[in-house]
């Protein structure tokens, strides 16, 4: 059982050394953290309620990002459908939060479930149903590999998109209304600074989850599966549950960004079910830097702010999106965090 | 349900599934020959319908302005093919999606930046506007006719080009082995070129004949290319006979469960309830198909490399 702890195989991605702060990397990483925790205090004490919510933003979508870099990034499994499951995590955040602003249950049969404005009740849900729905696109997607995986997740979240669209009970492609934000006891969510620092917990939860499961025995089989699946299953580890496991959790995360997103917008339509919103994410993570785990936050704050910047500008911002990303493609494949953090070790 | 309304819904369904195979025949030849996943090829059919209304627009002609708007996307692919999707080939598949969602920004947005976002005008031509009476006495759009006309011909057509050509001959050569026939002094570079351009024609051709019948407009090529995809999963990627069976089998599924879904629902549940049931079901019936098919066949219905 101990084999992988005691070098047998020594999995390439994980650091020998400790970790260091106050390295570049170190210095380039607490400065991305410093950044996205002090604008938003800033915007506060100056009365900037507009910045604040952009922060969250970024947040919540580095969240997303977090959990789809340990799919893509750390598992190698080029999942082109979490859209699914930030979608899903939303539309659970504005269901429960429908039905209990009507007093109305959600099912009476065959066991009666009320609808909950409960933030607490909603994320758990969130993580379970999501944590489900990927386990079932997750058993029938990892028996492939390569385009397959990429078109079959894709489906997938199509098939979600479509539903959602379709289904008429909560608001179809109008989409749903969130009238009330959902509550957490204790503090009022309703404050733009108190949410945003719940969506920061969330980011560095989620961070220090994956980082905490690629130190682990896991996180090596995850990383040996990546790299050689063979090679893995000859140390008689079989890479399949290793990659479905990481591709459940990598959608928890996601899902509960999802029902954060669906509470910062008041909100939710298919549109977040939508295959741009999947392939965003994608772009996000990789203009970040994919595997490393300050990379999907690097990329939020770039996106997000090329979004508000440029969206501010011009109309066609999607254009310079776009042909900065094929740049980036193209001739700089390490991302933000390889040009500001130098490369990882294993690179 | 009456078997009338039946043979209508099934020469509709024929009808999507032969654009769906104009859009996959080209993504699963790219993906065959070259190994490339294209999710631009959406691209290409708006491409070839813009160009097919301007040209049509133009000219007066709908007969110039098809041609017109399947050399432009041709010409579009080849194009984007020497600039950027041949930087790819050797790239893993994560940059090939990246690069080509890339591109598709940069076309829609390209595009919506030159024409605006209202759809463009584009008609069928006066000599295809009839109706054709069908055995079960249904009149039936004639141009509808026609595209499926258009397609088995297309179909027909690649089978021949690939089966007794000699340039058929080196994409099968292509398909099974890239090194050997460049080590045999077949100009790779070119071939690829070739069938990009090929693939990106075909989808300007569907693009062009749907937009006539729906609207020429930014994004119209996005839903088309996604079933597409469903199509090439289904049949076996790189698998041109996948290509066609699985169109087929995803347009005449998509199309009679539009249609008759909501209709079975109604015997058990409420009108209301059954049209929401129904519908909702219906979008996601291929797939459902595709999952279960995945779940007996992962490498798809006909794959073509084992």
């Amino acid at each position: 059982m101990d084999k992988l702890k005691t070098g047998i195989i020594a999995p390439p991605g994980l650091p020998a050394m400790p970790a260091r702060w106050f390295d570049r990397k170190g210095l380039v990483q607490i400065g991305l953290l410093a950044l996205l925790l002090l604008a938003p205090l800033a915007a506060y004490l100056l009365g900037h309620i507009y910045y604040i919510n952009l922060a969250s933003r970024i947040t919540v979508i580095a969240m997303a990002a977090v959990g789809l870099n340990l799919a893509i990034g750390y598992g190698g499994m080029v999942s082109f459908g979490h859209a699914a499951y930030f979608g899903l995590g939303g539309y659970v955040a504005g269901i429960s939060a429908y039905h209990a602003f009507d007093f109305t249950p959600f099912m009476s049969w065959p066991v009666a479930i009320p609808g909950s404005d409960s933030m607490l009740v909603i994320w758990l849900a969130a993580i379970l149903l999501c944590g489900l729905l990927a386990l079932a696109i997750g058993a029938i997607s990892l028996r492939t590999t390569g385009v397959y995986f990429i078109m079959i997740t894709l489906a997938f979240a199509q098939m979600m998109y479509y539903f959602a669209n379709s289904w008429p009970s909560y608001g179809g492609e109008d989409g749903l209304p969130i009238y009330l934000r959902n509550t957490l006891p204790l503090v009022d969510t309703n404050q733009p600074l108190v949410f945003f620092l719940i969506c920061f917990a969330g980011l560095l939860l989620s961070m220090a989850i994956t980082s905490r499961l690629m130190k682990s025995r896991f996180g090596a089989a995850l990383t040996m599966a990546r790299l050689n699946d063979t090679r893995l299953a000859t140390a008689g580890i079989s890479p399949y549950p290793i990659r479905l496991m990481a591709f459940v959790i990598s959608a928890m995360i996601t899902g509960l960004a999802g029902a954060l997103y669906a509470d910062l917008n008041g909100f939710i339509s298919p549109t977040m079910l939508s295959w741009h919103f999947s392939g965003e994410l994608m772009v996000i993570v990789i203009l970040g830097g994919v595997g490393r785990l300050y990379g999907p936050l690097a990329g939020a704050i770039l996106f997000v702010m090329m979004e508000t910047l440029l969206g501010g500008l011009t109309e066609y911002w999607k254009l310079f999106l776009g042909l900065m990303l094929l740049c980036v493609v193209l001739f700089a494949k390490h991302g933000v965090m390889g040009w500001l953090a130098g490369r990882e070790r294993n690179e | 349900m009456s078997v009338t309304l039946f043979i209508e819904q099934l020469i509709n369904g024929l009808q999507l599934g032969t654009m769906l195979f104009l859009m996959a025949s080209g993504l699963t030849l790219v993906f065959g020959v070259m190994g490339l996943i294209n999710l631009a090829h959406g691209s290409f059919y708006m491409v070839g319908a813009y160009a097919t209304a301007l040209a049509t627009a133009a000219t007066g002609s709908f007969f110039t302005g098809l041609v017109a708007g399947v050399l432009v996307a041709a010409a579009v692919g080849a194009l984007v093919e020497l600039i950027v999707i041949r930087r790819l080939y050797h790239r893993p598949h994560l940059d090939q999606v990246l690069a080509t969602f890339a591109l598709i920004l940069i076309f829609s947005e390209g595009t919506r930046w030159l024409f605006g976002s209202s759809p463009l005008w584009l008609s069928p031509p006066q000599s295809l506007t009839g109706f054709v009476t069908l055995p079960g006495g249904a009149r039936y759009p004639l141009y509808r006719l026609v595209i499926i006309g258009v397609g088995i011909a297309v179909a027909i057509g690649l089978y021949l080009l690939i089966s007794r050509t000699r340039l058929g001959m080196r994409i099968r050569a292509g398909e099974s082995d890239r090194e050997m026939i460049g080590a045999l002094g077949v100009n790779i570079a070119r071939l690829y070129t070739l069938v990009f351009a090929m693939g990106a024609a075909l989808a300007g051709l569907a693009g062009a004949m749907v937009g006539a019948l729906q609207s020429v407009q930014v994004g119209m090529g996005e839903p088309v290319l996604i079933l597409a995809f469903v199509v090439i999963v289904i049949g076996g990627i790189g698998s041109i006979k996948g290509a066609l069976f699985g169109a087929v089998l995803v347009g005449v599924v998509d199309t009679l469960g539009r249609v008759f879904l909501p209709a079975l629902f109604r015997n058990f549940m409420s009108p209301s309830e059954a049209a929401g049931v129904g519908a909702a079901l219906a979008a996601m019936l291929i797939y459902i198909l595709m999952a279960v098919i995945l779940a007996f066949k992962p490498k798809g219905l006909f794959a073509a490399n084992g």
